[in-house]
């Protein structure tokens, strides 16, 4: 089981290393930069893959800390002129605020419902707050909120310790790749590690937790957390990728399309919803372009399809039928090509 | 010597219904004790307010002389009270290997865990199904890993709930003789309903009726008990 767990994630590692490598040879700068979106929304799918399908918690309002790391990143790079230190106080940021909001939720009990209401007034309420913040007088230091407007002009990322050398648009790309792979990587590892498998437990069961002396909600808390910071990563990218950033960021269709994502690829695995949120994310930027079609029309009636079809998920679901294929094939091979098996090699 | 469990004047209220009525239950070290009694009569609340599920309305337990009254459920479970609930609480969706590694990795190195998890599925004998998804077990099956979920976290003192239910006749026996080996190094608490499985474990019997304790002797005495037979409406003690 160990070396199939290792060679699947070292396959998914070698086959985004490839693409990254790939994608900057064939398409031209200015594409290269709308792949950077995909890379960044995968930052940010992953977040709510790890939050939701390791530690049970679903949340809908993940664009609350997706946010807050680009407004975060947005605001200290304007202020410092240089963007290392405002790239790490954004993933700061976002896993203080979701430390803080986690602690409430968990050590006051709530239930998966009020946990799902909780998460989705929060990012509405900051989305309410910062499209308010329009007038001059909304300053952070030398920074303008600029309220529905969003904040223009975000430094983009420089080398670290050299704020006069920036990083072009590839190599902008390049790192934001980097992070995704890294940030997969760290969540393939901390599913193996002892917390990594107790969270498992704890969304099994809470209560078959706690009666083994494990403190359930210190576990969500941390696994809270964890999603809170790599959402602000993500958010961090967004802004400086972009040069830019805006209240959308909070609004209720960047929580929910991450949901989409994480359920069309299937919860509890990583790479289906990095799929899911590459492949739709395509699709809308494409109906976007059919005068008649409506994307988030079509977001919903592809959710109705996998709840009704795929109830796992792409990925558990393509599993699972190709388990079916394989046994009605076994089933309708005549018995004489499956019997000289050798023996031994069945298990 | 302290005694293991002590409650006194334990009570448990919900809105204008007492589950428990000022219980005052004593378990001594290495005890083996069954608790009987009609459905309703507070027997599993009695349970939970012990594990901390419940925060009792009145009243106190005392573990070993230290007071848990109120205490959060993983707390209790860290000064060694394990606890098999009515009904299953595993966790499904893990193999039964992960499910025991769950229960014995709390403050243990890998390497006496994986020993505690050979061990816990040999003693209950569910070796063989380790590596099957608890989820699509019998219900029976099931009984038994939880079980050995709750010996791999070795407490000190185990409450079983209702252990037999879902189990086949060769399973029950080997139930009971499996409680007969733990209770050799540690103290349970049975609730049960099936008399013959009292009869084949139980010395000391407890038997609630309307949250409250009705009587307490050696089973066979409260087998004879004209009260126990009313209260159970002549059903099984008869038998």
């Amino acid at each position: 089981m160990v070396p199939r767990f290792l060679l699947g994630t070292l396959a998914t590692t070698a086959a985004g290393i490839a693409i990254t490598i790939l994608i900057p040879m064939v398409a031209d700068a200015f594409e290269v930069m709308q792949y950077t979106l995909y890379v960044v929304l995968g930052i940010y799918t992953l977040s709510l893959a790890y939050i939701w399908g390791l530690g049970g918690i679903l949340c809908f309002g993940q664009g609350a800390f997706f946010g807050l790391g680009g407004y975060t990143f947005a605001i200290a790079a304007i202020n410092m002129n240089e963007t290392t230190v405002p790239f790490l106080m954004a993933i700061f940021i976002a896993a203080t605020v979701a430390a803080a909001l986690g602690y409430f939720m968990f050590y006051g009990r709530l239930s998966d419902v009020y946990l799902g209401v909780v998460t989705l007034v929060f990012t509405l309420i900051i989305w309410k707050l910062i499209n308010s913040t329009a007038g001059p007088e909304y300053m952070i230091g030398t920074a303008r909120l600029g309220g529905f407007n969003g904040i223009p002009s975000v430094p983009p990322l420089n080398v670290p310790g050299d704020p006069s050398r920036m990083f072009d648009p590839v190599e902008v790309f390049y790192i934001a790749a980097f992070f995704l792979i890294a940030t997969y990587l760290l969540l393939k590892f901390i599913q193996a590690t002892r917390f990594g498998r107790l969270s498992v437990a704890v969304k099994e069961n809470e209560v078959r937790a706690s009666l083994l002396g494990y403190d359930v909600r210190m576990i969500k808390l941390l696994v809270f957390t964890i999603g809170g910071a790599i959402a602000g990563l993500g958010g961090a990218l967004y802004a400086a990728y972009q040069s830019f950033i805006d209240p959308n960021a909070f609004s209720l269709e960047m929580s929910a399309k991450v949901l989409i994502w994480v359920m069309a690829g299937g919860v509890g695995t990583f790479v289906g919803p990095l799929l899911a949120c590459f492949g739709l994310q395509a699709l809308s930027i494409w109906i976007s372009t059919v005068p008649w079609a409506n994307s988030l029309l079509v977001l919903g009636g592809i959710l109705c399809f996998v709840v009704l079809l795929l109830p796992k998920g792409l990925l558990p679901g393509l599993a699972d039928l190709s388990t079916w294929l394989m046994a009605r094939a076994r089933r309708r091979t005549p018995p004489e090509v499956i019997l000289p098996a050798p023996e031994g090699k069945r298990a | 010597m302290k005694p293991l469990l002590e409650t006194r004047n334990l009570v448990m209220r919900f809105g204008g219904v007492t589950a428990v009525n000022e219980v005052d239950f004593l378990l001594e070290e290495g005890e083996l004790r069954c608790l009987i009694g009609p459905n309703g009569a507070g027997k599993s609340t009695f349970f939970k307010c012990l594990t901390g599920q419940y925060i009792p309305t009145a009243g106190e337990i005392l573990f070993r002389g230290k007071p848990i009254t109120g205490l959060n459920s993983h707390d209790i479970a860290r000064l060694g009270v394990g606890i098999k609930t009515q009904v299953p609480n595993v966790f499904n969706g893990l193999s039964v290997q992960e499910n025991i590694w769950v229960s014995a990795r709390r403050g243990r190195t890998p390497r006496m865990t994986a020993r505690i998890v050979e061990e816990a599925m040999a003693r209950v004998g569910i070796a063989d199904l380790a590596a099957r998804a608890v989820g699509e077990l019998a219900h029976g099956q099931r009984q038994l890993v939880e079980l050995a979920i709750v010996l791999a976290a070795e407490p000190a003192l185990i409450l079983l709930d209702e252990p037999a239910a879902g189990m086949t006749h060769e399973e029950t026996e080997r139930l009971a003789a499996i409680i007969r080996e733990i209770n050799r190094t540690q103290a349970l608490i049975v609730v049960e309903h099936d008399m013959q499985f009292v009869r084949m474990i139980a010395r000391k019997v407890t038997v609630f009726h309307q949250g409250a304790v009705l009587v307490e002797d050696d089973v066979e005495a409260v087998m004879r008990d004209a009260r126990v037979r009313d209260v159970y409406l002549g059903k099984r003690v008869a038998a």
